[in-house]
């Protein structure tokens, strides 16, 4: 018999490590914005195998929805020349320099995580419970708006300045002598 | 017979997280390095679940929403500076970008 979460798993991941590589290597953005969008969906499915399933949900609204339609729109719009060679232009030494402590890095991550298996599990919220006290969103959403109400309420001070830096950056200013000149 | 533990979940997250720096890193393409960003949020936001499907726990998956509604918020004014950047400067090369050196 054969563990289909775990070949689900296998499955995901390997198309979101394939997906972010392409991501970083391929020379034309469009492709890279498109590789993202398979990356976005495969973690969606990994959120969703560790029964994450509004945190999955989320992902392919937040982030496939309107993130990438963002990207998507912006390479759309300064679509005349983008440089396609800028993978060239950083030099080699550099590219091996920032390869290797980034390999380094991801060693001793790897490390932890391994660490992480002996864990002694510190909350109760089991897979059984979370079902028997209404379900993962009930729950997340009983602790968004008592402990966490804090920092919920930041995130709309967070996004109204979002969208007034947005406004004030896009607006089109005719300034004499401005960098344009 | 192996099964699916979240430490694999944890490896996962790690190596997307090194892939999205090194990316950071080596591209001058200011869009391909906002795209860098998401994918290193995206790899912590992952360890984040996973953590707390480890211990039992349901935070984890609110520190996940608040990210979330950062990394939305971050791309909107990134992309929004990347726009204003190439109207005067008609690049998206942050090799080029140096009006500060001049």
């Amino acid at each position: 018999m054969i563990d289909y979460s775990l070949l689900a798993f296998f499955i995901f991941s390997s198309i979101a490590i394939f997906g972010s590589l392409m991501v970083v290597f391929k020379k034309n953005p469009v492709a890279s914005a498109f590789a993202l969008v398979a990356v976005f969906f495969s973690f969606a499915g990994l959120y969703a195998l560790m029964s994450a399933h509004l945190v999955a949900a989320l992902q392919i609204l937040v982030y496939t929805g309107a993130i990438m339609v963002l990207f998507v729109f912006v390479i759309m719009l300064l679509n005349q020349d983008l440089p396609v060679e800028d993978l060239k232009s950083s030099s080699p030494f550099f590219k091996a320099v920032s390869g290797l402590g980034v390999l380094v890095l991801v060693y001793a991550l790897v490390r932890v995580a391994i660490l992480a298996r002996g864990m002694e599990p510190k909350g109760s919220l089991t897979e059984d419970k979370i079902a028997e006290q209404g379900g993962n969103v009930k729950l997340i959403a009983e602790s968004l708006f008592s402990d966490h109400v804090l920092p919920f309420e930041l995130t709309s001070f967070l996004l109204l300045g979002a969208i007034v830096a947005t406004i004030a950056l896009a607006k089109r200013k005719n300034v004499a002598g401005g960098l344009k000149s | 017979m192996m099964t699916l533990e979240p430490w694999m979940m944890l490896v996962v997250s790690m190596v997307i997280f090194g892939i999205g720096l090194f990316g950071l890193l080596i591209r001058k393409n200011l869009l391909v390095m906002l795209m860098c960003v998401e994918l290193m949020l995206n790899g912590v936001n992952l360890s984040f679940v996973a953590f707390s499907k480890i211990h039992h726990s349901l935070d984890g998956h609110l520190a996940v929403l608040f990210v979330m509604t950062v990394a939305a918020a971050e791309s909107a004014v990134g992309l929004g500076l990347v726009i204003a950047l190439f109207r005067t400067l008609r690049t998206v090369d942050s090799d080029q970008i140096q009006i500060l050196r001049d």
